[in-house]
């Protein structure tokens, strides 16, 4: 059985309990050069449904995507905003080049909110179809506002031109069968299920701050409705709270001009060569056709950069039971795998027929998408959990539950240190053996999660507050919570042991959302090539890189099919960190945004970057409307700087008394562990306040990480609201 | 299955199975429009490429747009095709077109047109063993 069954009955009780709250009708009307030319705005607290004009404005400031998002939610939240209150917003938005079928990794939604961990505003990228059909349905976003009285879906029908809000007291809260149902109800033939796509969470988004969202495509040859999610920052908790099971979109009709560009042809020879590129370089290089993004837990543990037992250690001599061989026997393989039209790299894996062995779905056969490499780091390395199955399993289990693989794995890898650190006992974890390595226990915690119940509740709060808690109602040490808890910005980190890469350690800890890797992964480029020596070579990638990503994410785009595969001649024809650019496939995306937006104004890779520079910079203003945004909340937990412990220290003594002799200019000899490594922390972490001075003046940032008046000003993003911002604190 | 034979050492690089597909099929006398490309390698070695009917691109096609008839020739769906040339990109033998005119890829159909005026004699529909079986083909 490929997918949860619906039967009649079901259906009919589904639809039995639908009542059209609200209807929206509008004039469906083709996209033109990339966008649909409106936004579209729901509120579920007064069933209000409006469309809002795009003008030529937000689209050379904003550009689309994560762009959209950041502007539409900055004009819907005040400073004093939380993520419980009803003007938050989910917002999702797919981008101009978002929908292309040419080129791969072009189906990206991003999706946005103030977040229930930071506070502030989050953004998370993610694949399935809902962005571009919503797009093709006439909305550039959505933005989904209020808190309704009693569970709705809201329904987008791209090919009526209507829009409605409904009551849906029937429908299933979990995404494994709520999907499922959202195909059924909405869609008949094959054609029209692959038309829809649903935006949905789960339960345990409901009973924890680290909900994920997840975005449907329709599996026409395996029959089921897959899940991506958009992960960070708890974005699913926020559609939880706002009653909203589902918000679902319906557009048949795609074909390779939807988007109306202003020159398919370049579309065209761009994409072909690039499908050309990976069928031939993708074999020979990451093999993410095959292996999906799980590849890299080889490469990581290789290089000792595998997050193992909370970030402790970066590899592990068990980590062979969680490489790729061990999740691909689990695939079924040989067909498209991509979460949107046109993605030859393929690397959404699809688990048919794995069986539950724990759990409400105990014992049945489910279809599951992964894992991806961080789900793989996180809940299996992070965690000690040397089982495929289980990882595997979780998998399941956070998707359906809707929770954010990245923050349940660091969380409970946390919780588990301090389990084996004497600060947690089973009195107080309610009988679980919190252990690295105890499988079971890791379960129960989701299940807990799931029922909202138990020590699964505390974990499902994250890092931040679980030191809050461990702190007050336990008696731990704050500061040792604070050194192992690795969060910043009151975010989970995502899995990649950064101790020995200064740059990377910036890459997390100035990350406008907090320590997500989509920012920057300059780890090899650092600590393995040494191509970025100083300071300043540091912040110049510090500044590139993250600019050049946050293109992506106002695009729709995946960062993938950039670095994940490279031309033959890359690392002939360039050397370096300019080999690192991959300037051939810069070019691909200068050519790919011009053909379809017909801006003759964007030329080379550099306007791409200058593009994305407004938009970065008004986040990081974003943060500081929220009260946050300045240098103390750029602050890094030690464990992602060095050895928290002697016993770390000392699982690397050589490196470390090398590095105080040679670095430090300090003689280990006759030192005590506690002294070398007290020695090591005040060198390191100097190092780290270094850098981030570099980084702020690079970027045009005050000393305290606000964007200057002056730089506010260049970029255009100068309006009324953020002057005064920006002089309130200058 | 039925498949379109070349014969490399009889073709004289005449191009007219070239003007003939394209003429057929696209009503315009076009090569950049044809199925069959001939190409002159130089030291009088031609290269004829045309699709081999392996049905690779079965498997590559995201909305199943591209299957087997019953004499086992591969086709395209234009009505389900979404233009991504993924097919082109992945075909082994590069056989899989595309054109600025056109938003879907276009490919050999083994209709025999070619063949019949030839003048040469280098090209023949002829019946071979199948292709295996596809992924795509297996789950139906």
């Amino acid at each position: 059985m490929p997918a949860p069954l619906i039967t009649p009955q079901r259906m009919e009780a589904l639809k039995a309990g639908h009542q059209v709250l609200a209807e929206f009708h509008y004039e469906p009307r083709p996209v033109d050069k990339g966008y649909a030319g409106q936004t579209l705005y729901v509120n579920v607290s007064d069933n209000t449904i409006a469309a809002k004009p795009v003008d030529d404005r937000m689209k050379h400031t904003f550009t689309g995507g994560r762009g959209f998002d950041l502007w539409l939610l900055w004009n819907a939240v005040t400073g004093k905003t939380r993520w419980d209150s009803s003007e938050n917003e989910v917002v999702i938005s797919a981008g101009p080049i978002g929908g292309t079928t040419q080129y791969p990794g072009t189906g990206k939604s991003i999706a946005a909110a103030i977040s229930p961990l930071t506070g502030t505003v989050v953004d998370s990228n993610v694949g399935g179809y809902f962005g571009p059909l919503l797009k093709f349905a006439g909305f550039d976003a959505i933005e989904v506002q209020g808190i309704a009285d009693r569970e709705v879906i809201v329904f987008v029908d791209g090919n009526a031109g209507l829009v409605q809000i409904m009551t849906a007291p029937e429908e299933s809260v979990n995404t494994y069968e709520l999907a499922e149902e959202m195909v059924a109800l909405f869609g008949k033939t094959p054609e029209e299920k692959r038309g829809v796509s649903s935006v949905t969470s789960g339960v345990g988004a409901g009973h924890s701050l680290i909900g994920c969202l997840n975005l449907s495509f329709y599996d026409i040859r395996r029959q089921v409705a897959r899940l991506k999610q958009a992960g960070r920052g708890g974005i699913g908790t926020v559609l939880r709270h706002k009653k909203v099971k589902a918000v679902v979109v319906k557009w048949v009709g795609l074909k390779g001009d939807s988007l109306h560009p202003d020159d398919l042809p370049t579309m065209q020879q761009v994409g072909a060569k690039m499908h050309r590129e990976i069928y031939e370089r993708d074999p020979i290089m990451f093999t993410m056709r095959y292996d999906g993004t799980n590849h890299l837990t080889k490469v990581m543990n290789d290089y000792d950069i595998l997050p193992v037992h909370n970030f402790q250690y970066g590899a592990h001599p068990e980590a062979v039971k969680i490489y790729s061989p061990e999740f691909v026997k689990f695939f079924s393989l040989g067909i498209p795998d991509g979460c949107w039209y046109g993605c030859t790299l393929a690397c959404a894996k699809c688990a048919e027929g794995f069986e539950i062995y724990t759990g409400p779905h105990k014992g049945e056969r489910v279809t599951v998408d992964g894992p991806e490499y961080e789900t793989v780091a996180g809940i299996g390395a992070n965690c000690g959990i040397w089982d495929a199955h289980a990882v595997l399993e979780a998998n399941f289990y956070c998707d359906t539950y809707g929770i954010d693989t990245i923050s349940f794995g660091t969380g409970l890898a946390f919780a588990m240190e301090c389990y084996e650190a004497g600060i947690l006992n089973k009195q107080i974890t309610g009988g679980l053996e919190l252990n690295f390595g105890n499988a079971g226990a890791m379960l129960e915690v989701l299940h807990q999660i799931g029922r909202g119940e138990g020590f699964g509740v505390t974990v499902g709060q994250g890092i931040r507050r679980m030191k809050q808690i461990f702190a007050e109602q336990v008696g731990a040490d704050p500061k040792f919570l604070q050194d192992i808890g690795m969060e910043c910005k009151g975010l989970e980190y995502s899995e990649y042991v950064t101790k020995e890469s200064l740059a990377q350690q910036g890459g997390y800890g100035l990350a406008n959302k907090g320590p997500q890797h989509d920012e920057a992964w300059l780890i090899f480029m650092d600590a393995v090539n040494n191509q970025i020596p100083t300071f300043e070579d540091k912040a110049e990638a510090l500044h590139y890189f993250p600019m050049w990503r946050t293109f992506f994410g106002l695009n729709g785009l995946c960062k993938l099919p950039w670095n994940d595969v490279e031309p033959a001649a890359n690392r002939v024809d360039y050397k370096g960190i300019q080999a690192a650019k991959v300037p051939e496939h810069v070019q691909n995306y200068v050519d790919l945004f011009r053909a379809i937006t017909g801006r003759t104004d964007i030329q080379t890779g550099e306007d791409l970057v200058a593009m994305s520079e407004k938009v970065y910079n008004f986040q990081r203003l974003f943060n500081l409307k929220m009260g946050y945004g300045t240098r103390e909340h750029d602050a890094i937990p030690y464990r992602s700087v060095g050895p928290v412990t002697n016993k770390e220290y000392e699982s690397r003594a050589e490196r470390y008394d090398k590095q105080l002799r040679e670095l430090a200019g300090i003689d280990p000899d006759g030192m005590t562990t506690d002294q070398k490594r007290l020695a090591l922390r005040r060198y390191r972490e100097d190092q780290y306040e270094k850098l981030v001075d570099a980084v702020y003046k690079r970027r045009g940032w005050n000393e305290q990480g606000i964007p200057t008046l002056q730089k506010v000003r260049e970029l255009g993003i100068d309006y009324p609201d953020v002057v005064t911002l920006v002089e309130k604190h200058s | 299955m039925k498949i379109l034979v070349t014969n490399e050492d009889l073709c004289v690089a005449c191009y007219l199975c070239e003007e003939v597909c394209s003429h057929a099929w696209f009503k315009q006398v076009n090569r950049s429009k044809s199925s069959i490309r001939i190409t002159a390698l130089g030291n009088a070695e031609i290269g004829m490429a045309v699709c081999s009917q392996c049905g690779e691109c079965i498997d590559v096609c995201p909305t199943g747009a591209i299957s087997r008839d019953k004499i086992g020739v591969v086709r395209i769906d234009k009505k389900l095709c979404v233009g991504c040339l993924s097919c082109v990109g992945f075909c082994p033998t590069l056989t899989m077109y595309y054109h600025d005119d056109y938003v879907e890829p276009f490919k050999c159909i083994s209709c025999g047109i070619c063949a019949k005026e030839c003048p040469a004699g280098a090209l023949s529909i002829e019946t071979v063993e199948d292709a295996p079986v596809t992924v795509t083909e297996r789950r139906k």
